[in-house]
């Protein structure tokens, strides 16, 4: 944690002039650190609100567990796009996910199945 | 042996080899996690009207975890971050805050939370007996309401033995404030702040008991559902705090003085995973403390 610990060699990638390979060049990481502290106080936020609504009465107790996952729903994908970098990934990692979002999706339609009834309804 | 691509983008993916692997590994997580969502929906989907449990859980604690895991969610993206701008005194602190804040979490539920749930009991009456302990259900004041009917009988046990012990006749039970007190309108719903066993006792009689356990995975699918998800979900919280450990340990600091750049990948990688872990508790707190 002094000036020993700073770099000594640099990469092997670095020689050839790539000195860091992808698109996180240090002067845009500094740029998102604002939007990284952002983000957390927006989610922090919105757990407060979870816990709100929680004890708002929307009538039916399905309508709440609708709200509340619609919130949760939106901070998950503010963890995803941001933290996770997902807003801006490579193609590789979207074919990737594009087969996890098939699957869980059908996982989640099985249950539709499970409860769909075409007989006595 | 020297491994490939760490700190280069492999030509034909376009990635260092570990971002590959740890989002492959992240879409079987979601996977294993989707599929007890999905066995949860279908065990509350499938309980009787007014069965599933609410307000079982200490809110403003559970609460107070989820800030704690969504603030180290931004300080390990942070020590990311500093690593990147070749900070390493700023990651070194940031990642030890992450630590700490992963200790606390599973601090919070392993001594706190947990066990206070062991130490509770419940009883649920038999559906011909309900009338009998109306006093402690309070199914007519519930019925007026057209809310569904309380079935158990909770609080903490004061004969332990009666558990096990097939010549105790009764239950000895400090009601809940919600069989203390069951014709009150404030407890038709769950409150914010937790409130302990009153001191007011009751006895239920083993043979009008349907079943009667601890608040154990087995006493019913809420705790099994509970107990089974947020604890593989600790499980992944554990996890965490090891890699993040290990990276923060002198290993790291000789990796940063080698190649920066690797160390920063590391970090980004395990950071990736604890961003997965604080994604999933997103739907653990609002499903299991709040509805």
């Amino acid at each position: 944690m002094d000036e020993s610990h700073e770099p000594i060699v640099e990469t092997a990638a670095a020689a050839d002039g790539h000195a860091v390979p992808d698109e996180h060049a240090a002067h845009d990481v500094a740029k998102h650190v604002r939007k990284y502290l952002l983000v957390g106080a927006t989610l922090l936020a919105f757990t407060i609100i979870t816990v709100f609504l929680s004890y708002v009465n929307f009538g039916t107790q399905k309508a709440n567990v609708a709200v509340a996952m619609l919130v949760a729903t939106f901070k998950a994908t503010l963890v995803a796009a941001i933290f996770m970098h997902l807003s801006n990934e490579k193609r590789m990692i979207y074919r990737i996910l594009i087969f996890t979002a098939f699957f869980v999706l059908g996982l989640f339609f099985l249950i539709y199945l499970a409860w769909y009834d075409p007989v006595t309804r | 042996m020297e491994i490939p691509y760490t700190v280069t983008a492999r030509p034909d993916t376009g990635l260092w080899n570990a971002k590959v692997g740890i989002w492959l590994f992240l879409a079987s997580e979601v996977m294993l996690f989707g599929g007890l969502f999905s066995a949860y929906v279908f065990l509350r989907l499938d309980a009787e009207p007014g069965a599933w449990p609410h307000g079982l859980l200490n809110v403003p604690i559970g609460t107070m975890n989820t800030a704690i895991l969504i603030a180290s969610s931004v300080t390990v993206v942070m020590a990311w971050a500093s690593l990147k701008m070749r900070k390493f005194r700023a990651y070194w602190w940031y990642m030890l805050v992450t630590i700490l804040c992963g200790v606390i979490f599973l601090g919070v539920k392993l001594v706190y939370e947990w066990p206070q749930k062991f130490d509770h009991f419940g009883a649920f009456i038999k559906k011909d007996k309900l009338e009998k302990y109306e006093a402690y259900l309070g199914n007519h004041h519930l019925a007026e309401k057209g809310f569904p009917p309380r079935t158990e009988i909770s609080g903490h046990l004061h004969n332990h033995e009666a558990l096990h012990d097939e010549n105790a006749k009764e239950y000895e039970i400090a009601l809940d404030p919600v069989n203390a007190d069951p014709t009150n309108p404030e407890m038709d719903r769950p409150h914010f702040l937790y409130r302990p066993p009153t001191d007011k006792i009751a006895t239920v009689e083993k043979e009008d008991v349907e079943y009667a356990n601890m608040f154990l995975p087995k006493h019913s699918a809420y705790f099994a559902s509970y107990f089974t998800i947020t604890g593989l979900h600790g499980a992944h919280v554990l996890g965490g705090v090891i890699v993040f450990t290990y990276l923060w340990l002198p290993v790291g600091t000789k990796l940063y003085k080698r190649n920066p750049e690797h160390l920063a990948n590391r970090v980004e990688v395990a950071g990736l995973f604890w961003h997965f872990v604080d994604l999933v508790w997103i739907f653990v707190f609002p499903l299991f403390y709040l509805l």
